[in-house]
């Protein structure tokens, strides 16, 4: 065998010769015969010029301009390409130290010494006119155009969010942005960050070897204009916005406003609040130090990731799932007997009364048939079955789930379930009496204030909602986003809602409720209060809707450690943002000036609160 | 001590030529590294933030592997192929489920400090397992079982490489053909696949019924001009080769939309000149052309290089890297090299033939078989006379473990050849 086939050795040796030699041939044809090449060579001092797209804008409910924005100028070096830099002449020009000078070469260097990198950022346009007609005598340098954002009202900054450059991790792992790009970071610039950015745009230039432009590289065939960014159509109201910041100014806190009838957000503000121009520019970094230091914590969008307990208006949302589940009826009393502490009140002799006095302990004994529901002998096993249940209904409140708003970073907050409570306690180791704290929005249920504002939603429409959203449609495109506009049932009876709107209305209007504060003279406004209990002073806590029928705007109020119940505090706040968007001025001047002049939350909680379930 | 044990009493003799043309293409591959991506801040040659520090590195310790290898048993290769052999397929296992992803590959396993990859080290892997199979003394090559064995143990390490997109990589295994070619495969199944090459171009380039007229043409001209004598036979051979040709000319279409992937796509017009794509890879080749031809016949010396040195050609220190010779060395730095891999290559196939074992001589094509497609692929790819397929030029392109496992490839067999009257 081996003998046999020796002869193929040669064939194989030649192959290998005849390839070397057609190498050879090719070569000293490109080489050494065609001239294009080298002529080709010359001129190949390419500079590429990215063409930034201009950054879609953002616009509110009404057409107001909320951002948009201004051109600045980066100036970028090539680092080989610098010759014959006077350097005195080009520092005192542009406005920098020596030092500066050589720190920011070396930075430039490090880049890359044969591509443009940013020498000097975000010049204004006042400055760059100063020493533009010089800009020829610096070589190597050449200009960027880039815009800014601005905002004319210095309002909703957690709604829009902020621009940031890219960091190594979007580098990685999105390829279309390039060192030096900017990104949304946050609120709707982040969400909406393919549609605002556009698509970047490429020019080729050819240089000659004095780094003067000689004309477009292959007659351009290798650039691309860029793509302009598309333009959002936010759902916020921009006046109602920026009353309600007024409001919120020397408060902690928060605040969302939905239209019932559509989950389209009016109004979300997170305070403090802080001036969206703050985050723009050369500033931005040493502000952004600044605010996230800030003890109060105002980067913080607690309206989507503050996870507070609901207290008392989560009893909205108990007294509906009861009822459902034909554990009581609407005309079901319970004795006030103080089982858990109460104000004091008459017995509620219907879940419209409850609702509107608020009874601690109508709502123990609401929840406990909700928990026990007899299915079982076993207690804990009946718990268990109870707990399932309730869950899943709460699901359906879009409590414990994040609802899938257009803004990043929401927080689900927590519906604790059988599985929470195993993990806690131990299978078969729980049942009602360990866990009564959820029936009044205390203990282990945690909710963010979207959701809060949500179940208001819920009970102005008597059953369903739509997804908070805070975008109708971007660009020339007007049609919407489906999932926005699909409706979420509670699947629980409409009959049992009216229940809900008209203790709700009692609340503010009838006697013993306890959100008079929060009644307008000529609006029905409906709400329920909540004091949340935690570790330092109680939390005042507002939902409401109104008008009763057809209602057109839904809000929830959340004021930490405001001294004072839900009555005191986010009830009249919520009056004052109503009566602003239904009749677009606030007529009670004196409850105005009350309510925005004074602080109710004059220190911090000292100990943070620690997250563990009471056990008693 | 170990040439007793072996039946020879020869004394083992290393031979230098192929471990000088290698020691003088790693430092000249080193120097171009350097040159690629040479600017003034870094100029330090140790600087191993750099990749041409970092190819020192490498270079020390593929030295140091090939001086072990030198002094290990050559038996040691031999018994131990099949477990190698396994081990790098479950590296290539491996690699698909938690490979990192480079250049749309996914062949990279990630040790945080580097990276490792297994494809690399399956090709000589491959190649001690088919010499160890087909040198056991009751082989019948004739058997279709045999024949369905060896191609299996070629197909599944390059099915491994290919599910992990390294396309280049898994072609690399078509290099195996040569050294079963040396053991007896039929020459026809190279001429079917240089016809089918042939075939497919044309397809490309051509309307298909053109192309189909001309081959009818041919068959017509052989059948009754070309040959003097007819029997019923030689009309029914041509007859279903023409029938072949077509069907397959037919599928060309297909396979060429729906397998290949878009960029595979577009280098093959690029290279037949059907669409510009001066952004994407057209740009490349256009890009290393240039820097070629204005080498011209001296080249602009060491680290005169403009059109390299300014990031002009992407992937300039790896699949790239003749580009620089061409530009810095010119025409007559690059022949040299050129004539360097040649003169290997041809030396090999001589070492080959000199074996007295089945395995030593078939690992010997192999190596030859690896080197010269990697060789063939990837200066055909510069000069713009093949498709760009992205794989290394051996001992020369940066890179850790393409370097180390070219070096393992090449020693183990220069160690075997030091044995060459052992029975191995």
């Amino acid at each position: 065998m081996s003998k046999q086939y020796a002869h193929r050795s040669g064939i194989v040796k030649i192959i290998f010769i005849v390839v070397g030699v057609l190498f050879v041939l090719r070569l000293s044809m490109l080489q050494l015969f065609d001239k294009e090449y080298k002529e080709k060579a010359k001129n190949q001092s390419l500079r590429i010029i990215t063409q930034y797209p201009s950054r879609g804008l953002m616009y509110d409910r009404n057409g107001q301009l909320l951002v948009y924005n201004e051109a600045v100028y980066d100036l970028m070096v090539i680092p080989r390409m610098v010759k014959d830099l006077d350097t005195d002449y080009f520092c005192r020009n542009v406005g920098i130290t020596r030092e500066d000078f050589i720190s920011r070469m070396e930075k430039a260097y490090t880049y890359s010494p044969y591509s443009g990198s940013i020498f000097m950022k975000q010049i204004s346009k006042e400055d760059f006119g100063r020493w533009e007609n010089n800009l020829y005598k610096f070589k190597g340098f050449y200009i960027s155009k880039r815009t800014l954002r601005i905002y004319d009202k210095p309002i909703a900054a957690h709604v829009l969010g902020y621009v940031g450059e890219v960091n190594e991790k979007d580098l990685e792992e999105k390829p279309y942005y390039k060192r030096g790009d900017y990104i949304g970071k946050s609120g709707l610039e982040a969400s909406y960050e393919e549609v605002l950015r556009g698509v970047k745009g490429k020019k080729v230039m050819q240089v000659d070897v004095h780094n003067r432009e000689i004309g477009s590289y292959m007659h351009g065939q290798q650039d691309t204009m860029p793509i302009e960014g598309k333009n959002l159509y936010t759902t916020i109201d921009a006046d109602l916005q920026e009353y309600a910041e007024k409001v919120m100014a020397n408060k902690r806190g928060c605040i969302v406003a939905i239209e019932p009838s559509t989950g389209e957000v009016l109004t979300l503000l997170s305070a403090p609040c802080y001036d969206p121009n703050l985050l723009v520019g050369r500033i931005r970094g040493a502000n952004f130090k600044k605010l996230n230091e800030d003890i109060s914590k105002p980067l913080f969008n607690r309206a989507l990731q503050a996870q507070y307990p609901p207290g008392s208006i989560f009893k909205v949302a108990q007294a509906m799932i009861a009822l459902h589940l034909g554990v009581i009826t609407p005309s079901t009393g319970f004795v006030c007997d103080k089982v858990i502490g109460c104000h004091n009140h008459p017995s509620a002799r219907s879940v419209q009364e409850a609702i509107k006095m608020s009874c601690n302990p109508y709502f123990y004994y609401t929840y406990r048939r909700v928990i026990q529901q007899g299915k079982y002998k076993n207690i804990y096993k009946d718990s268990q079955y109870g707990l399932t249940v309730w869950h899943n209904y709460m699901n359906r409140f879009g409590f414990g789930i994040k609802l899938p708003t257009d803004l990043p970073n929401i927080k689900s907050g927590n519906i604790p379930d059988t599985a929470f409570y195993n993990k806690w306690y131990g299978k078969e180791r729980w049942a009602f009496t360990t866990i009564y704290s959820n029936s009044i929005g205390q203990g282990e249920v945690e909710v963010v204030p979207l959701q809060m504002a949500n179940l208001a939603c819920i009970v102005a429409n008597r059953g369903y909602y739509y997804t908070p959203h805070l975008v109708r449609y971007y660009g020339s495109d007007t049609s919407r986003n489906e999932e926005f506009y699909t409706k979420h049932e509670t699947g629980i009876s409409r009959e049992y809602f009216d229940i809900a709107a008209r203790g709700m209305y009692d609340v503010v209007h009838g006697a013993g409720g306890t959100a008079h504060k929060a009644d307008i003279p000529g609006i029905d406004v409906c709400g329920k209060t909540g004091t949340a209990e935690n570790y330092g002073d109680d939390h005042s806590v507002f939902i409401a809707f109104a008008p009763k029928d057809n209602p057109k705007i839904a809000v929830a109020v959340y004021v930490e450690n405001a001294r004072g119940g839900g009555g005191t505090w986010a009830a009249p706040i919520a009056s004052l943002i109503i009566e602003k968007y239904i009749r677009g001025e606030v007529k009670r001047k004196d409850v105005e000036k009350y309510y925005t002049e004074t602080n109710p939350c004059q220190r911090l909680p000292l100990a943070r609160r620690i997250k563990k379930p009471k056990r008693r | 001590m170990q040439a007793r044990q072996l039946p020879s009493t020869e004394k083992k003799r290393y031979d230098w030529v192929p471990i000088l043309l290698y020691l003088g293409i790693v430092l000249f591959g080193w120097l171009n590294i350097y040159a690629a991506c040479y600017d003034e801040m870094h100029a330090s040659v140790f600087d191993f933030s750099r990749q041409h520090g970092k190819q020192l590195l490498w270079m020390g310790i593929a030295f140091l592997m090939a001086i072990c290898v030198l002094l290990i048993h050559p038996r040691v290769f031999s018994s131990s192929a099949y477990v190698i052999y396994g081990i790098v397929l479950i590296l290539l296992v491996v690699t698909l489920f938690i490979g990192t992803v480079t250049h749309g590959g996914q062949s990279w396993i990630d040790f945080g400090a580097f990276k490792f990859q297994p494809s690399e080290f399956a090709k000589f892997a491959t190649a001690l397992a088919l010499a160890k199979t087909i040198s056991a003394i009751d082989i019948d090559l004739t058997l279709p079982r045999t024949r369905i064995t060896l191609a299996l143990m070629v197909l599944i390490p390059a099915g491994l490489i290919l599910l992990q997109h390294d396309t280049g990589s898994a072609l690399v295994f078509l290099a195996f053909l040569l050294p079963f070619f040396r053991e007896g495969l039929s020459h026809y199944i190279l001429l079917v696949g240089v016809l089918a090459i042939i075939l497919f171009v044309s397809a490309l380039l051509i309307n298909k019924f053109i192309l189909m007229g001309i081959i009818l043409a041919l068959c017509l001209f052989y059948l009754f001009v070309w040959l003097s004598k007819r029997t019923s036979r030689t009309y029914w051979h041509t007859a279903a080769f023409f029938v072949v040709c077509c069907l397959f000319t037919l599928s060309v279409d297909f396979t060429f939309e729906h397998i290949l992937e878009t960029h595979q796509r577009n280098r093959i017009y690029v290279l037949l000149g059907k669409v510009e794509d001066p952004k994407g890879i057209g740009y490349n080749v256009d890009q290393a052309k240039i820097a070629i031809g204005s080498g011209g016949l001296f080249g602009k010396g060491f680290l005169n290089g403009t059109i390299t040195k300014a990031d002009f050609v992407p992937e300039q220190e790896t699949d790239f890297i003749f580009c620089t010779v061409g530009e810095e060395w010119g025409f007559l730095g690059s022949i040299v090299l050129l004539a360097a891999y040649v003169y290997l290559l041809v030396y090999l196939i001589g070492m080959a033939e000199r074996q007295r074992s089945t395995f030593s001589r078939f690992y010997g094509y192999s190596v030859a078989g690896i080197l010269f497609f990697h060789f063939f692929i990837n200066i055909g790819m510069v000069l713009g006379l093949v498709p760009v397929i992205g794989i290394p030029l051996p001992f020369f392109s940066y890179g850790g473990s393409s370097l180390i496992a070219f070096t393992l490839l090449l020693f183990i067999f220069i160690r075997q050849d030091a044995d060459k009257n052992a029975l191995i």
